[in-house]
């Protein structure tokens, strides 16, 4: 009897033993945790994945407190987003965090992906975590989209109206898909509600989902780092890789520092320049949704604009469309694109760090003239770095095949 | 060195992402004046508002925009606030709202004079500086006057007793390819009001001064917090910094 209750009543081994008994706690911190192994050559790019994550903690708490507050009608919605701008205690610092947020959003996550395109992380074994990464921003584009149709000002309203109608383009299906989409015959209160309902229920429940699956890939194959190298090669003793540092005290404590430093830019845009003059939040999102007066210049936030100047540089609509998606979706096939021996730009040849650097400037002056209006020099432009862009991925496997590479070391390259 | 070079780098990714902002912010209207105006003149702001609710509320709201928050930033006493601000409110909590009905406005003037609260956000304090003093006579319009910023407007101009009433110069230009260029020399003066041109122009600056603050009215306190945001960060940097190094100093 005595015996009985001992092992019943009193629990042995504390608190965690209890827990572990019915949780795997401790196996799992460890696993994921204190005994995560990355390279201790981790340089400035490989923050942007632990940013995307405090971005994505930003956006979800400022989401919750502004939906204490907003009403995804059209007739109200433009009013109660001033409600809590100006009534709402705190309100302004929680709608511009929001804001800001999502254009940080994709600052740091075009980052996290050129991260990728550098150092080859989604070269085998890490396909399957670029490839959860690609559905990641697709979503976040999603996300993003049905979140700017909220605030119903002019810019939210005709933006929409652009970019749901390209659906039209495709041929059969096109216009059921846009009723569809719209709910409605045009963009209405219906519309919005339910952009509402994607952008405040499906979508993110779908991006941490998939946020935790991203994470739960990496850690089975282990993080990439600026060599390229594979870590887990050379083991010492115990098992645990001679170039890797643990994840926890080791790149959390460097990762804090970044994270603070990134709070500081964060935080200055917040504070001193929540509209970027006009790139986070566009200028003619002041005025609300006329139906009937359409804005002299639709163009959408800066993030989309780079696939925007693609969409504009075709005269066709479909082919437009076509090649709209394509731009989007290509990059989803990189790790069968690139055929390099190598992963890391270090060890890799004059040709891929060529395409490399005229990818970077085609990407960022497609980006510019998404912004700017589709006449004349401008659509020319497009046409040209459009194909620039499609070239860098179609020529790949054959550039990526020939170029020379560099032997690559044993070990990492760490200069403490 | 490394963390060194890691905070240049952040910050250098930062003016590249201003960078274009800076581009964009330089285009506009070619022949627009800069309205200049001064967001801490607490002065200024005031004569704003008392120009704001004298010539502008008869017709256009600022319906996002309380009396009460107006008086505590303008320094204004409840009392001071009801005598001379609110002409058709009772309580200070209470927005602004034309006293002219909506309706009936775009009924008479084909629409509805828009509500002010964001005008300025929207449109640029050069552009509502530039449209207040680009009236001109033109015979055309029903109002008797068209504007040189927003051309065809439907608002008769409002200040004509102070600004007086002129007449816009234009030249026309044929092309050798047929077609017809007109260019805006500018104004002259056809009639004086009560006020010289330079006390209109500082009439107009102080009335844009206060629609910009109404368009953002925590745009002062959120700078003022910024600042201490910011100077905590530096002080969590240096001790996350120290943590750091301490953490990694036995990595070889």
């Amino acid at each position: 009897m005595a015996r009985i209750e001992a092992e019943v009543g009193k629990p042995q081994g504390g608190f965690m033993k209890w827990i572990d008994d019915r949780f795997p706690m401790t196996s799992t911190l460890k696993y994921h945790v204190t005994e995560y192994y990355a390279s201790k050559n981790f340089n400035l790019w490989y923050v942007f994945g632990v940013l995307a994550f405090v971005v994505l903690a930003i956006q979800l708490l400022t989401g919750i407190f502004l939906t204490m507050n907003y009403k995804p009608a059209a007739a109200d919605a433009f009013a109660s987003v001033e409600y809590i701008m100006r009534d709402v205690e705190w309100g302004w610092l929680i709608r511009y965090m929001h804001s800001t947020g999502a254009s940080f959003f994709f600052i740091v996550v075009y980052l996290h992906m050129y991260r990728a395109m550098l150092y080859g992380s989604y070269k085998k074994p890490r396909e399957l975590i670029w490839l959860i990464g690609m559905l990641i921003f697709l979503v976040l584009m999603a996300e993003a989209f049905a979140g700017y149709l909220l605030p119903w000002g002019q810019m939210s309203y005709w933006g929409a109206q652009v970019i749901i109608s390209l659906f039209g383009a495709i041929p059969w299906v096109g216009d059921a898909l846009v009723e569809i989409i719209r709910g409605d015959y045009s963009i209405s209160d219906i519309t919005l509600n339910r952009f509402f309902a994607l952008h405040v229920i499906l979508l993110p429940l779908a991006l941490i989902g998939l946020v935790f699956v991203h994470i739960v890939a990496l850690h089975e194959v282990g993080s990439n780092n600026p060599d390229g190298i594979d870590i887990k090669k050379n083991k010492d003793a115990s098992g645990k890789p001679v170039d890797g540092v643990a994840f926890h005290p080791y790149h959390t404590s460097k990762d804090l520092v970044a994270i603070i430093i990134f709070l500081m830019i964060f935080s200055a845009v917040v504070f001193f320049a929540p509209d970027m003059g006009g790139y986070f939040l566009e200028h003619a999102n002041f005025e609300p949704a006329n139906l009937t007066a359409t804005p002299e210049h639709i163009a959408p936030v800066w993030y989309f604009t780079p696939f925007y100047a693609i969409l504009r540089a075709v005269p066709d609509k479909l082919w437009g469309f076509i090649l709209f998606v394509t731009a989007v979706l290509l990059p989803v096939f990189l790790p069968w694109l690139d055929r390099s021996r190598v992963r890391s730009i270090r060890y890799r040849g004059w040709i891929y760090k060529s395409a490399l650097a005229i990818f970077t400037v085609t990407f960022v002056v497609l980006g510019w003239l998404g912004t700017m209006p589709a006449d004349g020099l401008y659509v020319l432009m497009a046409r040209i770095f459009s194909v620039v862009y499609f070239a860098f991925f179609l020529l790949m496997p054959y550039y990526t095949a020939i170029d020379k590479t560099k032997p690559v070391p044993d070990r990492v390259v760490y200069h403490g | 060195m490394g963390k060194f070079k890691k905070i240049v780098t952040l910050l250098a990714l930062g003016v590249c992402f201003s960078a274009p902002v800076a581009i964009a912010s330089g285009g506009g209207g070619s022949n627009m004046e800069k309205a200049d105006i001064d967001p801490g003149n607490i002065s200024s702001l005031q004569r704003g508002a008392r120009n704001f609710m004298n010539y502008c509320s008869g017709c256009h709201s600022a319906q996002y925009v309380r009396y009460k928050t107006i008086g505590k930033y303008l320094g204004l006493s409840e009392e001071q606030l009801i005598d001379n601000l609110m002409f058709n409110a009772d309580k200070t909590f209470e927005t602004i709202q034309a006293s002219m009905p909506s309706a009936d406005a775009a009924r008479w003037y084909g629409v509805a004079p828009p509500d002010m609260s964001l005008m300025v956000r929207a449109k640029g304090a050069d552009h509502v500086y530039n449209f207040l003093k680009g009236f001109y006579v033109s015979e055309d319009s029903p109002t008797g006057v068209n504007n040189q910023v927003l051309s065809g407007t439907s608002m008769p101009h409002v200040l004509w007793e102070l600004q007086g009433y002129q007449v816009a110069n234009f030249s026309t230009h044929n092309n050798e390819d047929g077609s017809v260029t007109t260019t805006f020399d500018g104004f002259e003066a056809l009639m004086a009001g009560s006020m010289d041109a330079e006390d209109y122009d500082d009439f107009v600056r102080d009335t844009v001064n206060f629609l910009a603050y109404i368009s953002e009215p925590i745009r002062s306190d959120r700078r003022k917090l910024g600042v201490w945001v910011l100077m905590f960060l530096i002080f969590f940097y240096i001790l996350a910094s120290m943590l750091k190094k301490q953490i990694w100093k036995d990595v070889k």
